[in-house]
């Protein structure tokens, strides 16, 4: 069984079903790309997958254990964290802070690194943000913001990293450097399902990717595959390369 | 069966009463995005201005009628909507509700100026003395009149709504307010219509009641919240079902009456004023859950330093040795006024934590106050320091038992929950003299004015008044510390996190139900040691100290202060004693001072930080021009550093710096923090 697994989802919003019958998988050691165009689901089924909508039908393991009924907190403490494609950082406290609370909340976990604050001093040494401890999370500029989101759900220590779109308002350097992590963390074990529209940056770090287009499963397979598969370049990859130029 | 059919005609009769407020308060509500807690307020006003009219000048009652309800009304209800809501379209929940609470108690107090509450107001019901025969029981005019008037109320509201072009505006704004403007509609001339409306509505069921409540200001203005519980089962938007509301809870307050033995049993004796309360706390607790969401965007106005030790200690030192050195000089008057102003500073303080870092809104921290000195004065009898534990631990407990079906619900309904909580405190609990429970009997407020023992401190002797106040001064500073050192704890800033983003909490793992409990609880053991310390300035307790009226100009003052800061809940506690005491100097001035704290509300729409956020950027400015290291030894060096490093606060998009949308940096991050916008708060 997969690390990870969001198994034969689907919701329903009134007449409208966001997801029909979505799986996803997540392993150890991997990033798992999951593209598609604006509104195919892809943020729904990230709450599901976190708790934070319930599906109509389908279930949602983590770690062998079905967590479908847990709550969004009880999923956290079993090793999933996310970031959100619209920020929820604590505004008004400092970047400090927000890794800070992050950081409290799984303290006493077992296998705990001790202090935490010698733990967000690290996290914010390692993603090139100690200039910014002190600034107000509010005050960012976006991609930075974005950053600070994914170092705070890393204080978490996950074992499966959900990020939303995380490269949005990242200029090409950064957006490099966060691949580089990204691959970093993989490497360290991290299971990681990456949301992005940035196929420089999806393409290379991803070992499978997953098309969803209108809630449903278009394709799953390897980032070649998924290149040459012509039902996905016609329905995301024609139309994103074609906006590109 | 003419006996039944005799209550429920009562019943429905008021029921069209609450029918026409609450349809007023929806229409309000749903357009323009503003409960008005003020609404019954606005109803006991008109009702005056139409006994003023018709009694006082002896017009006649059709000319009063049009005068009140077709034009100061509306005249009223446009300005309210032009100069004091239409800036209140981005605000937070709570503080759209902290200016309509200073509408409330600006509209009570300008009442109680203008018509002497000590001059007897007789006002009868129209045609009391006719009536007809209906199926073996008679229906005065009167009731006549109220059904009828309902039945007209309702025609024009169909008419507007489903007839007008405005009307269609109206429904609009609710379903979608951009996409409104997108279409060429006009939101704010909807808005304004819904205010006009309310407020005519509001007059309406004012003057109706009015006779069966007697021309009081209290118990007209409290009329809201029996509306609310109509609106609220209407679910703040449908009018059809809030008029099944109105008609649930006239019917049910009847049949209590009529049905139960109220007046043998001894715990049922208030229970017929409560029945609306009831109706509204289960209304409220059977709101559909609320699904928690990501992808609010909000951009907080509000500003959370850390304090830093020093400048805490500094300030409670100076505030000490203050009270020490007035104590001994100070006239009976204005140190009652300050020993009162330290004691409403602890229940001020409870605020702190719970509104202003994790945005609960509370109107009961009074009725926590009360509980906690009930506790005092029944627990040990000799007001000893195990007496202020048992406040504590009691005012925790019943707190926590507010909270517990209360805690799922956010923002307004939250608030009109502990509204509810405190009115049905008010109108029933704290009215019994005591209660019997299987045997035991639990002592109450008992004839009313409880004595109460001052806390007695060993080896200080408090009964000296000028003691107690530099006792209480040292209680509040230990308390104000407490405080900051929550703010500095995992627990502070857990709760300004769920504040900030629930969902993002939730999915790090923080479990915000317990969390919000917790400070439930915490804020309800502070209140109720502030209950026991204000108590003990009087040595005596009764119920109206601690109403669901006197929680609000407490919460303003506190909003006005600054509530997420120890300064803040300070000054207001401190400008509640000063307005007191200026309130003695002479009737005139004891009108003004009782409009104060009403004006302060509503001019909360402008600073939503407060004014201790205003002076403590004043004095950090100070101390920039400081000599030498004296900024610092005071503990200000980090305002100052805020105040040179930041920019205004931002409320738009973030700023991006220079021309990248990122900022600049040679690896993921880099930069510095100096960029216009970005601010450092406090020291770690």
């Amino acid at each position: 069984m997969a690390l990870f697994e969001v198994r034969d989802v689907t919701v329903r919003y009134g007449g409208v079903t966001a997801l029909r019958g979505a799986n996803i998988t997540a392993e150890p050691h991997s990033i798992h790309g999951l593209i598609g165009p604006n509104g195919a689901g892809k943020s729904t089924l990230f709450n599901v997958a976190t708790g934070l909508v319930s599906p109509n039908q389908g279930r949602v393991y983590l770690d062998g254990e079905d967590v479908t009924k847990r709550s969004p907190h009880g999923r956290a403490r079993r090793g999933l964290a996310r970031t959100f494609q619209q920020l929820e950082l604590f505004g008004v406290l400092t970047v400090h802070d927000n890794l800070l609370v992050a950081a409290e909340l799984h303290a006493r976990r077992p296998g705990g690194s001790g202090d935490p604050r010698t733990a967000v001093g690290a996290m914010l040494e390692r993603m090139n943000l100690s200039s910014f401890g002190l600034a107000r999370a509010d005050h960012l500029p976006t991609g930075i913001a974005r950053l600070v989101e994914v170092a705070r759900a890393l204080m978490t220590r996950p074992k499966v990293l959900l990020l939303d779109e995380p490269a949005a308002g990242l200029i090409e350097s950064e957006t490099e450097a966060l691949g580089r992590l990204l691959r970093e963390l993989a490497a360290e074990g991290l299971s990681i399902i990456l949301v992005e529209h940035d196929m420089e940056l999806v393409m290379p770090v991803c070992s499978t990717v997953t098309v969803l287009d209108q809630g449903e499963i278009l394709a799953t397979g390897t980032p070649d595959e998924i290149r040459a598969n012509p039902a996905v370049v016609q329905a995301y990859l024609g139309a994103s390369a074609g906006a590109a130029q | 069966m003419s006996e039944f059919l005799t209550y429920t005609i009562v019943g429905l009769v008021t029921a069209a009463i609450y029918a026409i407020a609450a349809s007023g308060l929806v229409v309000t509500y749903t357009t323009s995005g503003v409960f008005n807690i003020a609404h019954g307020a606005v109803g006991m006003f008109g009702a005056f201005v139409f006994w003023q009219l018709r009694f006082g000048w002896n017009w006649p009652t059709w000319l009063a009628l049009v005068v009140v309800i077709g034009i100061l009304a509306p005249l009223f209800g446009c300005g309210v909507e032009k100069v004091l809501m239409r800036n209140l379209a981005d605000a937070s929940e709570a503080t759209k509700l902290a200016v309509t609470i200073g509408l409330l108690i600006a509209m009570e107090g300008a009442a109680l100026w203008i018509w002497n509450p000590q001059d007897a107001r007789p006002f009868p019901p129209f045609y009391v003395n006719n009536k007809v025969s209906f199926f073996g029981t008679y229906v005065t005019w009167t009731q006549l009149i109220t059904l009828g008037t309902f039945v007209l109320c309702v025609l024009v509201l169909w008419f507007i709504l489903y007839r007008t072009r405005i009307g269609i505006d109206m429904r609009a704004v609710v379903d979608n307010r951009p996409l409104l403007m997108l279409v060429g509609g006009n939101p704010n001339r909807a808005s304004r219509l819904s205010w006009i409306l309310g407020s005519s509505l509001a007059a309406i069921a004012g003057i109706l009641i009015a006779p069966t409540l007697q021309l009081s200001v209290a118990p007209l203005t409290l009329l809201v919240i029996n509306a609310y519980a109509a609106a609220i089962i209407g679910r703040l938007k449908s009018l059809p079902w809030t008029f099944v509301g109105a008609a649930i809870i006239g019917l049910a307050g009847s049949y209590v009456v009529g049905y139960l033995p109220v007046s043998t049993v001894g715990w049922l004796q208030n229970l017929p004023l409560a029945v609306p309360i009831i109706i509204l706390l289960i209304a409220l607790l059977l709101q559909p859950h609320e699904r928690l969401r990501g992808y609010i965007v909000r951009r907080s106005r509000e500003s959370f330093p850390v304090p830093s030790w020093r400048l805490s200690l500094t300030g409670a030192v100076i505030l000490i040795a203050v009270c020490a050195a007035l104590a001994p000089v100070l006239t009976t008057q204005p140190l009652y006024f300050l020993s009162t102003g330290l004691a409403l500073g602890v229940i001020g303080l409870s605020l702190v934590p719970l509104l202003g870092w994790a945005g609960q809104i509370s109107l009961c921290q009074m009725t926590f106050a009360g509980v906690g000195a009930l506790a005092f004065a029944h627990a040990t009898g000799g007001g000893s320091l195990l007496g202020l534990i048992a406040a504590f631990a009691i005012a925790a407990i019943i707190g926590l038992l507010t909270a517990l079906p209360a805690i799922r619900l956010r923002g307004l309904y939250l608030a009109l929950a502990t509204a509810a909580i405190a009115e049905l405190f008010d109108s029933w609990i704290f009215g019994l003299p005591s209660v019997t429970f299987f045997g035991h009997t639990l002592p109450l407020f008992e004839s009313g004015a409880l004595p109460i023992a001052r806390l007695s401190l060993p080896g200080i002797n408090l009964t000296s008044n000028r003691t107690y106040l530099v006792v209480l001064a040292v209680i509040f500073c230990i308390f104000g510390l407490l405080v900051v050192t929550i703010r500095r704890s995992r627990f502070g800033r857990a709760l300004i996190a769920m504040r900030e983003s629930q969902a993002g909490s939730e999915t790090l793992g923080m479990r915000t139900t317990t969390l919000k409990l917790g400070v439930f609880t915490l804020s309800a053991g502070i209140a109720g040691v502030g209950g026991v310390l204000l108590a003990g300035v009087q040595t005596q307790v009764t119920p109206t100290q601690f109403s669901f009226l006197e929680s609000l100009p407490l919460l303003l003052l506190i909003m006005a202060g600054g509530a997420a800061t120890v300064g803040g809940a300070t000054f207001g506690a401190l400008a509640l004693g000063v307005f007191g005491y200026i309130g003695t100097i002479s009737t005139f001035i004891y009108q003004i001072a009782q409009l104060l704290p009403g004006l302060v509300g509503v001019g909360l729409g402008k600073q939503p930080n407060g004014v201790s956020a205003d002076i403590s950027a004043g004095l950090a400015k100070l101390a920039a021009w400081l000599p030498g290291d004296i900024p610092g030894r005071l503990g200000l060096a980090s305002a100052a550093a805020a105040v040179r490093v930041s920019g205004p606060v931002s409320t738009g998009s973030p700023p991006s710096t220079g021309g990248s949308p990122a900022g600049p940096g040679p690896a993921i991050a880099g930069g510095g923090v100096a960029d216009a916008g970005i601010s450092i708060e406090g020291r770690h």
